[in-house]
């Protein structure tokens, strides 16, 4: 292959937009992804899945289609089925796809590689049966399979939207669990104001609420001490409601209370990330095109911050004018031209943020959980140790892997990280930025030796 | 090992054998593997090495690594991969279960 001008890693909203603008423009971008077909999280599966299922799934999730079709480009090569799991200078991208590995170069590279769900260590949260929303989404819109005696549990629109595909697919959830309370909606409307600049937004959640109530779902609002048990596998769900003890039997558990940046690739090249109150998070330090302090390196889509699909798909878009102008083929004057009605539509898209983040918090007990609960689901390490790790002097999340393993296991923190930063820097008395956070070395997924002798090195075929 | 499965597919795809275990499973050809696993009424897919308790697909996206189970001597997530024919598909003994370091 010739050697592309872009490297974006991630065909979500925010890499499929990026690859398109970047190709309409002259630049040859190659995208690579690990799933089998485009549409990242959100669209996920959505060329196939579209004609099937799309009623079930909704407008939203079909719109995928638009982003997916624009990817039949000259300029684009679109690697499928291609796990990345290194980035080094140069930039060199190594990836394994059927079982081979390979390298590419290229002088600019976009990560878009989008959102993973906020860890919710509650007790039980590792019981078979106990899933995260997002993946009850994926098996219903990647495989069609639908969970028939299920709970939802935690908070915010997502859990709203899964219960609704779950009503049409004919299996209504059980009950939600929802742990955001009244007072965390009383705090919310003072953003109203500004929510309604974004009010289809509004509009599609009051009409998911109707849905759920029309269904007859349960709902349980303000919920505390919410627990799981099972043996083997998944019983029931324990909670606190309204002062009364309540338990309900389920054979699986979908649980949500928001999304976080998905940070290992840019953490993996040392770019700086900054601890985000609102969204309880860490994100990358970016300028207003999305460039990370690592020359060359531009992050886009939820992995720079949260802010859904089609924000993500706003910034890939803006990424891809900064990165043209930056290799000539647009002046700045031509850029920022191409960029204002992009931003513009940003603000509307942000309006409804503040309001939704402030109405829908993370479970605090599971932002700090009890001493008992595992935070570390690979090595089974609790939020006591951890807090016992600080008592014996441990400072930051590097210093908790040699004390007891934390973040060692094969998820390399993805599922822990952010607990441990949290419970540390609440026992320390320091500001999560200097608490830290894990770091992130290559390979970013699990590679054989049978795979890299495999390996197909690309060298660099710069013109002569 | 297999219960009724509390998973439903909204549409039945044909079918192929694969081995799970040594034991012959019929699963949808093509399908992911760990939701037409679920689908099967597989709920275990592994044991943890620290403690020995049972796990299970927790994200579907490839990052949470419950889900692993070996297929030709390689510890692979099955939620990253497809069903075909002759699968042979083995639940990996808790000890073999990869590290990101050691
Ligand atoms: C499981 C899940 C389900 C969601 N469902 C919805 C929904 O239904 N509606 C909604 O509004 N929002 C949903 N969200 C929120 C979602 O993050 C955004 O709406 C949107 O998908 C973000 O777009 P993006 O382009 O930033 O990233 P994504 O859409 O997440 O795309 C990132 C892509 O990067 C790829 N990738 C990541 N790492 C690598 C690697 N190392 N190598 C190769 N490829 C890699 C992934 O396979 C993925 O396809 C969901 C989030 C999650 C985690
Ligand atoms: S279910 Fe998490 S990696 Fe497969």
């Amino acid at each position: 292959m010739q050697k592309p001008d872009l490297v974006i890693v991630g065909a979500g909203p925010a890499g499929m937009a990026a690859a398109n603008q970047a190709a309409e423009l002259g630049l040859k971008v190659c995208i690579l992804d690990e799933q089998s077909n485009p549409g990242g999280q959100i669209y996920r599966d959505v060329d196939r899945v579209a004609p099937i299922r799309g009623d079930a799934l909704g407008a939203d999730y079909t719109y995928g289609t638009r982003l997916t079709d624009k990817l039949h480009h000259a300029n684009i090569v679109h690697m499928s089925g291609a796990t990345v799991w290194a980035i080094e200078k140069g930039f060199c991208v190594s990836y394994t796809q059927n079982g081979r590995g390979a390298q590419i170069i290229a002088d600019h590279i976009l990560l878009a590689t989008g959102a993973l769900e906020r860890p919710m260590p509650i007790p039980g949260w590792t019981l078979p049966g106990v899933m995260t929303a997002g993946a009850g989404q994926i098996l219903l819109k990647q495989s069609g399979v639908v969970a028939q005696n299920a709970v939802l549990v935690g908070s915010g629109p997502l859990l709203y939207l899964i219960a609704c595909q779950m009503l049409r697919a004919g299996s209504a959830p059980k009950a939600l669990i929802e742990t955001q309370t009244g007072a965390d909606t009383r705090a919310a409307l003072r953003h109203l104001p500004r929510a309604l600049q974004g009010w289809p937004y509004l509009v599609k959640g009051l009409k998911m609420l109707a849905a759920i109530r029309r269904a007859g779902v349960p709902r349980y609002q303000g919920t505390a001490s919410v627990s799981i048990t099972g043996t083997d596998h998944v019983e029931a769900v324990h909670f606190m409601h309204k002062g009364r003890t309540k338990s309900i039997s389920c054979d699986t558990v979908f649980m949500h209370h928001g999304v976080v940046p998905n940070t290992q690739a840019a953490r993996s090249l040392g770019i700086a990330h900054h601890w985000h109150n609102a969204q309880q998070a860490f994100v990358p330090k970016l300028d207003e095109w999305g460039h990370s302090d690592f020359a060359g390196v531009f992050i886009a889509g939820d992995s720079a911050g949260i802010g859904g699909a089609k924000t993500a798909e706003a910034y890939g878009k803006l990424t891809a004018l900064k990165i043209a102008e930056m290799t000539g083929r647009l002046t700045v004057g031509e850029r920022d031209r191409k960029a204002s009605p992009i931003q513009r539509s940003l603000s509307h898209e942000l309006a409804a943020r503040p309001f939704l983040d402030t109405a829908y918090p993370p479970f605090n007990a599971a932002l700090t959980p009890s001493d008992n609960t595992l935070i570390c689901r690979c090595e089974e390490v609790t939020a006591g140790d951890i807090r016992r790790y600080t008592k014996l002097g441990c400072t930051g999340p590097n210093q908790a892997k040699a004390f007891g393993r934390a973040g060692m296991g094969p998820c390399q923190g993805r599922y822990c990280g952010l607990t441990v930063t949290t419970l540390i820097a609440k026992e320390t008395g320091q500001s999560p930025d200097t608490t830290g956070y894990y770091r992130i070395r290559p390979p970013l997924k699990p590679v054989t030796l049978g795979e890299i002798a495999a390996m197909d090195i690309t060298t660099d075929e710069s013109p002569q | 090992m297999k219960t009724a499965s509390t998973f439903r597919e909204l549409t039945r795809e044909p079918r192929v054998e694969v081995t799970l275990d040594g034991e012959k499973l019929c699963l949808p050809d093509g399908a992911n593997l760990a939701a037409a696993l679920l689908v099967a009424g597989v709920t275990t897919f592994r044991k943890t090495p620290v403690s020995d308790t049972p796990r299970g697909p927790f994200c579907m996206m490839g990052t949470c690594f419950d889900c692993l189970v070996e297929i030709d001597g390689v510890a692979r997530q099955a939620c990253m991969l497809n069903v075909r024919a002759g699968l042979a598909i083995i639940r990996l003994p808790d000890a073999q279960v990869p590290n990101a370091e050691t």
